[in-house]
């Protein structure tokens, strides 16, 4: 249980997505205009993140990592199919979005509607896949683990394209200089609250 | 690809180089239409996995721009993304093997940011943009282009972080012990990430100030 508590809050304020490994930026500055967009795209992401990433860890357990297939019979003991993660991982995380995004307009249609356009460029969010890559790399042993580390990061990119949102809202009323409008700001005010987050370091809990 | 050499105008004719000097300053991926940033900068602290990663980069837009601009009449629209995705994650493959097989070292810091290249927006972006309705030539070039525009922001950026950050240059000392010895100190926030984001941002606005057309209305 403490490991798991600490992964979350790990992954929620230390490996922040985009504060610390830059992931989903493409789509963090395109949003993040207003709050209520900003919060949609973040909700998709720990939507679709809790889903890919546990699936993807068993992919990778029981199918892709060294020595996993002998569970079908010692003879695969030696079979690594590790270079094929690539193209599986966005594979499964292609379909799974596709398939989130038909069960949701299918039950949840109100969730839907506010999700709306932001499901299905999920799919080309560097974040989805930069998370599952991370769960393979850092080796997360149990099913709990690549779940919690899936929801904190999902979390972290939520509180990171909100603060954005919220701060260029405001932006939009000051003086600042002309050729720094828009996307020049956009990444200087990131890097202001990467620093700010950087005092989270070397909290364990 | 020289083949269709003479079936038009001459392979580096002003139409077919436009795509290959364009993304370098006017139509940059990274400052100017702000794509492919994902994978971009977190390789940067050091000048190596920098290099490393335009070229890993330049390769794979190149060759699965051709690729794709070669199949692109035979792809029906509604599976086109997927096949986009096939194309450039085979690409990765290959790219990451071979790293691995010749710079061990480098691949290991580059880590998880070699597979990151397949959902690079920049990659998706030429692919649907340019690739899927023009030919592999000029396709090949654009992805030529837009890859070095890409690297060279990237280039630029570790430059300047490994170069202030650690005083060395692609591993070699640069900043004289005699600067050290007289209280030159190391900016050690240079290698941390944010900084790479503030480098970006001041590249933007340098850019912006000598390219007035680009500055955002809004």
């Amino acid at each position: 249980m403490q490991d798991l508590i600490n992964i979350f809050v790990r992954s929620i304020f230390i490996d922040n997505m985009i504060f610390a490994y830059f992931l989903g930026m493409c789509s963090y500055l395109a949003v993040s205009k207003t709050v209520k967009t900003s919060n949609g795209l973040g909700l998709a992401v720990i939507f679709v993140l809790i889903i890919t990433v546990p699936v993807n860890f068993l992919i990778n357990k029981y199918l892709l990592s060294p020595g996993a297939l002998s569970f079908i019979s010692p003879a695969f003991a030696n079979v690594d199919l590790g270079f094929l993660s690539f193209i599986i991982f966005i594979a499964v995380i292609a379909a799974i979005v596709q398939l989130v995004e038909m069960v949701v307009e299918k039950f949840l249609p109100s969730l839907y509607n506010s999700l709306g356009i932001f499901l299905p460029l999920i799919a080309v969010n560097c974040a989805i896949m930069g998370a599952s890559l991370f769960m393979q790399e850092r080796g997360l042993q149990t099913f709990g683990e690549s779940f919690f580390f899936a929801f904190g990061s999902g979390i972290g990119w939520w509180l990171a394209i909100i603060s954005i949102a919220a701060i260029r809202e405001k932006l939009s009323y000051s003086n600042i200089p002309k050729p720094l409008h828009g996307a020049g700001i956009a990444f200087i005010i990131t890097g202001l609250m990467s620093i700010a987050f950087m005092s989270f370091l070397g909290i364990t809990i | 690809m020289d083949e269709n050499k003479p079936v038009r105008e001459s392979i580096f004719s002003k139409t077919n180089l436009k795509p290959l000097t364009d993304p370098l300053s006017n139509n940059n991926p990274v400052i100017v239409l702000i794509l492919g940033i994902c994978s971009a900068l977190a390789v940067t602290a050091k000048l190596k996995p920098a290099i490393v990663m335009a070229i890993s980069v330049t390769v794979v837009v190149a060759l699965s721009n051709l690729i794709y601009s070669l199949i692109r009449k035979t792809v029906p629209p509604s599976i086109r993304i997927i096949v986009q995705l096939v194309i450039v994650s085979f690409l990765v493959i290959l790219v990451d093997q071979i790293l691995k097989a010749f710079v061990y070292d480098v691949s290991k810091q580059l880590s998880v940011f070699v597979g990151l290249i397949i959902t690079n927006c920049m990659i998706m972006g030429r692919l649907e943009a340019f690739a899927s309705n023009n030919s592999p030539w000029a396709s090949f070039l654009d992805g030529i282009g837009n890859g070095a525009g890409y690297g060279l922001i990237l280039i630029i950026v570790a430059f300047v972080r490994e170069l202030l950050g650690s005083g060395t240059l692609l591993g070699y000392q640069i900043i004289p012990q005699a600067f050290y010895n007289a209280g030159y100190v190391n900016n050690g926030l240079m290698i941390l990430p944010p900084m790479a984001l503030i480098l970006i941002g001041v590249i933007i606005w340098i850019h912006r100030s000598f390219n007035k057309e680009l500055i955002d209305k809004n």
